[in-house]
């Protein structure tokens, strides 16, 4: 059986114009990211501030057409779908937010927010939306009562719940979520953590996980994909990527995480910042900052390539195996 | 001696409800060249206490206190004026979010000058070195372009490192670090923690980490506070406190961090902490905690000496009898309602 998702070489670029002389400049968010999900498996996207995760999420939800590469969604081409299918295509993915309080219209009940999928996509009679909407609200861990309230008066949590609640209203296969916990606090985030594992098993949905916070992508993932300035620089399975990482990106992520790092001893960057995506550096992207970097990594960009069970982007790879 | 001792100090609030405590009789002291960890969920109350050490609330909050000095000075009856003085030089303070709490129609520079003209009465000229001096202390590259950068030019982390130039340019004897990482990525929050543990070793500073991530704490503090619905709830040696909780809220926290597992289930917390109006009338957590009696419920528990730290629990966990005392006070289920829907 093939993935859910198939993508491959996907990539993004923006056109920036920077004032009415020069001329406009390409800007790569996303260059050339391949993946697979499976039904019932979690990708996790790792990566910081910048580095295209939250485009890729915009072209797998079918927000953003991708510039280039090919996306396959449940056997449908989703850059180009036939036109007979594209109703059916986007409902099969759905997308929970990082901040549930600027997503949820704050001058709509929740039940209205609730059936509002269903009332523009299915033809189902009032009754029967009601009492989809009671039963989703029940498995998400909120009471019949609370339908008639705002989302103002609900806390944080109860918020994120309702945001997931109408994301799979439709039943999608395919969820993707964009840092949907980095707004909570622990013990809330716990909550919605086991909630998000609970509902994957019970649908067998697929999640595109997007997050910061290696602890908490350590947790939900079973897959990795580690990106920077656009590009994937490791990705594989979660078990060989959190027990030796081979991309020294990923090894300053994980020494850089607190409660994580297995050497306490941070790994020293050559420099804190990014570099800026308008004008990436030339070989590895990651060369600016890389404290093992060689004159090849400025000269010549490392192709992806299959070491130790995952992929990696680095022409040193080999030296981090054993 | 301490260079800061705060005794029952509280916030009061005055809201339509009348007058609500959203910070309870909070106690602890600081030395010179200390770390000390403040931890809590949104809504405990740990900027809040900071910022009224600061003398930085505004006119309708209320602060009292038994005792709030700093190096044996009484701070509560200083003038504005005379607390200004001090605030920023001696105890400085630096915020969550660097971007927000710079004036973005100002340069660096001018920012970083203004400081060092009020405080230490320097000229143009020795102040503008002053702070060339400072950004390149903390680590910023080319330090006298960035002078004329504004804040919108530089990255977060950069603007974080302003911001510390700015709150060490006085050498103050105490800093209040309120969540310095929390908006930053996070091979720039290393970068920044590195800095702080340096400046305040290299200076012998007091300095007070304010956050919500347990395992920054864990990492750099050496004693930490963790503080729960405005009160602290435990006080003990970092390494202790990671080792052996006391309070059920601090081991809650602690043990819903997530796990290498992922066929584990995490541990919750089951509800939300309490809201400023609705704080039960006993142990503020019992309407939450698994091992909560009818006692609890009723009479809420004073912050009392318990092996080594302090602990505000009738039954904290490394008591002996512990089970036994829970069981003849009569354990209480916490709510069904509050375990059904995970939130109250």
């Amino acid at each position: 059986m093939s993935a859910l998702v198939v993508a491959r070489d996907l990539a993004r670029t923006y056109q920036v114009t920077r004032g009415f002389w020069s001329a406009p400049r390409q800007l790569r968010a996303v260059g050339g990211v391949s993946f697979e999900i499976a039904a019932g498996r979690t990708l996790a996207v790792v990566g910081e501030t910048g580095c295209g995760k939250s485009t890729l999420a915009r072209m797998v939800t079918l927000i953003e057409r991708p510039s280039a590469g090919t996306l396959v969604l449940d056997g449908i081409d989703a850059v180009d779908p036939p036109p007979a299918q594209a109703k059916r295509l986007r409902r099969s993915v759905q997308l929970v937010f990082q901040n549930p309080a600027g997503s949820l219209n704050p001058r709509r009940k929740v039940g209205v927010i609730l059936e509002e999928p269903l009332a523009i996509n299915t033809q189902l009679p009032r009754e029967r939306r009601r009492r989809q909407v009671l039963a989703m609200m029940a498995k998400v861990g909120l009471g019949a009562e609370h339908q008639g309230r705002y989302p103002h008066m609900f806390s944080g949590g109860q918020r994120q719940r309702i945001a997931i609640a109408r994301a799979l209203m439709l039943h999608p296969k395919l969820v993707v979520a964009d840092e949907p916990v980095s707004a909570l606090d622990v013990s809330v985030q716990a909550q919605v953590l086991n909630l998000f594992k609970d509902l994957q098993e019970e649908m067998g949905l697929a999640y595109l996980f997007i997050s910061h916070d290696l602890a908490v992508v350590r947790h939900v993932a079973h897959d990795v994909l580690v990106m920077y300035l656009g590009l994937a620089m490791e990705q594989g399975p979660k078990e060989r990527i959190f027990a030796r990482p081979l991309h020294p990106y990923t090894q300053a992520l994980l020494a850089a995480t607190p409660g994580l790092a297995t050497r306490p001893a941070a790994m020293r960057l050559r420099t804190g910042d990014l570099p800026s995506p308008l004008d990436p550096p030339h070989g590895c992207v990651f060369s600016t900052r890389c404290p093992h970097v060689v004159e090849r990594c400025r000269i010549e960009r490392p192709r992806t390539r299959p070491i130790d069970g995952r992929q990696v982007a680095c022409h040193l790879a080999e030296r981090f195996v054993g | 001696m301490a260079l800061l001792e705060v005794e029952n100090l509280s916030v009061e609030l005055p809201t339509a409800a009348g007058m609500v405590r959203a910070v309870d009789r909070v106690g602890f002291s600081l030395s010179a060249g200390e770390l000390l960890g403040v931890v809590g969920e949104s809504g405990s109350g740990k900027t809040l206490t900071m910022l009224a050490i600061m003398g930085l609330l505004p006119h309708p909050a209320r602060v009292v206190a038994d005792r709030l000095t700093f190096k044996d000075r009484d701070l509560l009856p200083l003038s504005a004026r005379a607390r200004r003085a001090l605030a920023g030089r001696s105890i400085a303070m630096i915020f969550q979010e660097p971007t927000a709490s710079l004036n973005p129609c100002f340069t660096i520079g001018f920012q970083l000058v203004e400081g060092l003209r009020v405080h230490q009465r320097l000229g143009r000229k020795a102040a503008w070195k002053r702070a060339v001096g400072l950004l390149e202390q903390v680590g910023i590259p080319s330090p006298e372009d960035r002078m004329r950068a504004y804040p919108h030019q530089l990255s977060g982390g950069m603007n974080q490192r302003v911001m510390i130039a700015m709150a060490i340019a006085c050498d103050p004897e105490i800093l209040i670090a309120d969540e310095p990482t929390t908006a930053l990525d996070v091979t720039v929050q290393a970068q920044i923690l590195e800095l702080l543990l340096g400046l305040q070793r290299q200076r012998g500073m007091g300095l007070i980490l304010v956050t919500h991530n347990m395992d920054v704490v864990a990492q750099t503090a050496q004693r930490v506070l963790v503080m729960y619905g405005g009160q602290i709830v435990e006080e003990r040696g970092a390494a202790a406190l990671f080792q052996a909780p006391q309070h059920p809220y601090a081991a809650a926290l602690l043990a819903a961090r997530p796990t290498a597992e992922r066929d584990a289930r995490l541990l919750t917390i089951p509800g939300t902490p309490p809201g400023l109006h609705d704080r039960p009338p006993g142990c503020l957590f019992a309407p939450r905690c698994a091992d909560a009696t009818q006692r609890a419920r009723a009479v809420r528990p004073e912050l009392r000496d318990f092996m080594g730290g302090r602990v505000r629990c009738h039954y904290p966990l490394g008591d002996g009898n512990r089970e036994a005392r829970i069981a003849a006070d009569g354990r209480v289920a916490i709510d069904a309602d509050i375990v059904a829907r995970g939130e109250p």
